[in-house]
């Protein structure tokens, strides 16, 4: 599903690399924790999987497709096949939970009528059924952290990439939130995960590669937090 | 929907900077009336080179001690020359009643010349008026002429008038473009600043490229119309306040400019508007919504 191939990636300006001859791969239907101090490069991972940067060095494939290669043209047929959660939600503010979902299927050409039908389908999913109606400002951060699950999760696609979902959310909410990325991962759906959150990674039992500086020093299948 | 959707992007992207919006548009309107106007200069141009050209006559005059058989064989040297079209002659009593028809309104004129006293001269018209030094000098010499004029210097000193206020009228157009031109990269950078997080989103979840970027260069585009149409209304102002108004006896004189030729400006600015507006716009955007 996922392979990463001897990737190195410096950033400009930068001393040292982010990742270091970074091998690893993922299967389908995996759940994954990258785990790490700050600035170790996990989120550098995400940010290669989404072609938002190419590395230096390596190949990255996503869905048995060469990442790497890819013209910038077909970047957005890609990229539907990818939901992504962020630590800041980045919701839309002056739109309400079902508009912020409707909007990511309206700008890749579905019609509101398939809207009208799928957006209430997965607002009920992630536990906001009745809430549909709110502005971002009238929810609190756990479920404004839902809608944007729900907004990545709309389209079914392969892989659920999430940077740091919990980092702003209470334990208990992140809890929740853990909850329903194990429900959306049950369906078949590839979760990779970067987080510091150690609480989560131990309750949650499943493949752990931790990162320091930007090496893989640690990669074990139901591990903790370390 | 999705047109529906850009289309009501666009009206929303020219509403939220309405200011901006009516500024590019009007140094839009004012370039591009600009560029009518140099455009109409210059089809007038060709259009009188066309009418006056077919009109023009070389004017050899005659001295008055000629003789009958110099007469004959320079008409006859003329009438076999290839560059003419047509000899024309004309006696010193046909010169005369010429000139008393064309001054007829200055008495004091007429008085003071009298019958006889005028040259007389063979009238030549040139296949091509631009040949006209060719005809000079094979005939300047020749026993019995007295000097040859060219009528096509008077019209070429009208024309290099009318150039030059095209030339004008073409340096305020692409001053005023490039002031367009700032004004909307600017907009588009603001428009693509107070949009940042729906691009993101967009580009996060996948939406084509152009389906983002053609919001922005339709806005651009829009603008470039509507400054067309604004440019183009002011050049059919002109046209009745000016060219059929206060300048009437100008525009006798030279060739009047039809509607017809002020329509065809029309489709000429409103392409030139969007066209440069639209580049701009994407060129810009290249800049500052990196996908």
């Amino acid at each position: 599903m996922i392979q990463l191939e001897h990737v190195t990636k410096t950033y400009p300006k930068a001393s040292r690399p982010s990742l270091d001859d970074v091998s690893v791969g993922i299967e389908k239907g995996e759940f994954v924790f990258f785990i790490g101090p700050s600035g170790s490069g996990k989120s550098t991972i995400i940010k290669l999987l989404l072609h938002e940067i190419t590395p230096n060095r390596g190949r990255v494939h996503v869905n048995s497709r060469d990442v790497t290669a890819m013209r910038s043209w077909k970047i957005p047929a890609f990229r539907r096949q990818i939901g992504c959660v962020f630590q800041d939600f980045r919701l839309l503010p002056n739109r309400t939970a079902y508009e912020n979902v409707a909007f990511a299927l309206e700008v890749i050409g579905k019609t509101k009528a398939v809207a009208r039908r799928v957006v209430p389908e997965v607002l009920e999913l992630v536990g906001l059924g009745g809430k549909e109606h709110r502005y971002p400002h009238e929810l609190s951060g756990g479920e404004q952290q839902r809608v944007a699950v729900a907004r990545a999760f709309v389209n079914r696609p392969l892989i659920l990439l999430a940077d740091e979902p919990t980092g702003n959310l209470d334990p208990d909410t992140s809890i929740e939130i853990m909850r329903l990325l194990d429900r959306i991962n049950r369906t078949g759906t590839t979760v990779v995960m970067v987080t510091h959150d150690s609480n989560i990674v131990n309750q949650m039992r499943r493949r752990v590669i931790e990162i320091e500086s930007g090496r893989i020093v640690r990669d074990q299948a139901r591990g903790v937090y370390g | 929907m999705r047109l529906k959707y850009v289309l009501s992007e666009v009206m929303v992207g020219l509403w939220r900077n309405v200011t901006m919006t009516v500024a590019m548009i009007i140094t839009m309107a004012v370039s591009l009336t600009m560029l009518g106007a140099s455009g109409l200069i210059y089809t007038q141009v060709n259009d009188m080179k066309a009418y006056y050209y077919d009109k023009i006559e070389v004017a050899v005059f005659l001295k008055p001690d000629i003789t009958d058989e110099q007469r004959t064989s320079l008409e006859g040297a003329l009438k076999s020359d290839p560059l003419v079209r047509e000899v024309i002659y004309e006696s010193k009593d046909q010169a005369f009643e010429k000139f008393q028809t064309m001054f007829a309104d200055t008495p004091a004129v007429v008085d003071a010349v009298k019958p006889g006293q005028l040259p007389e001269s063979f009238r030549v018209g040139l296949k091509n008026p631009e040949q006209y030094e060719q005809i000079f000098q094979a005939y300047s010499t020749r026993e019995g002429v007295d000097q040859i004029i060219d009528q096509r210097n008077l019209l070429e000193k009208i024309f290099n008038i009318l150039g030059s206020i095209q030339t004008m009228a073409l340096v305020a157009a692409s001053v005023m473009a490039i002031a367009a031109l700032l004004l909307v990269g600017n907009t588009i950078q603001v428009a693509a600043y107070s949009k940042r997080r729906e691009v993101a989103v967009m580009k996060l979840v996948g939406a084509s490229n152009w389906f983002i970027q053609a919001p922005f260069v339709l806005e651009a585009v829009v603008a470039g119309l509507l400054g067309a149409i604004i440019g183009f209304g002011v050049l059919c102002l002109g046209k009745v306040f000016l060219l059929d108004g206060s300048l009437q006896e100008l525009t006798k004189l030279l060739t009047p400019i039809s509607w017809g030729k002020v329509l065809i400006m029309l489709p000429l600015m409103a392409l030139a508007g969007s066209v440069v507006s639209s580049i701009t716009a994407w060129v810009t955007l290249r800049f500052y919504l990196r996908v």
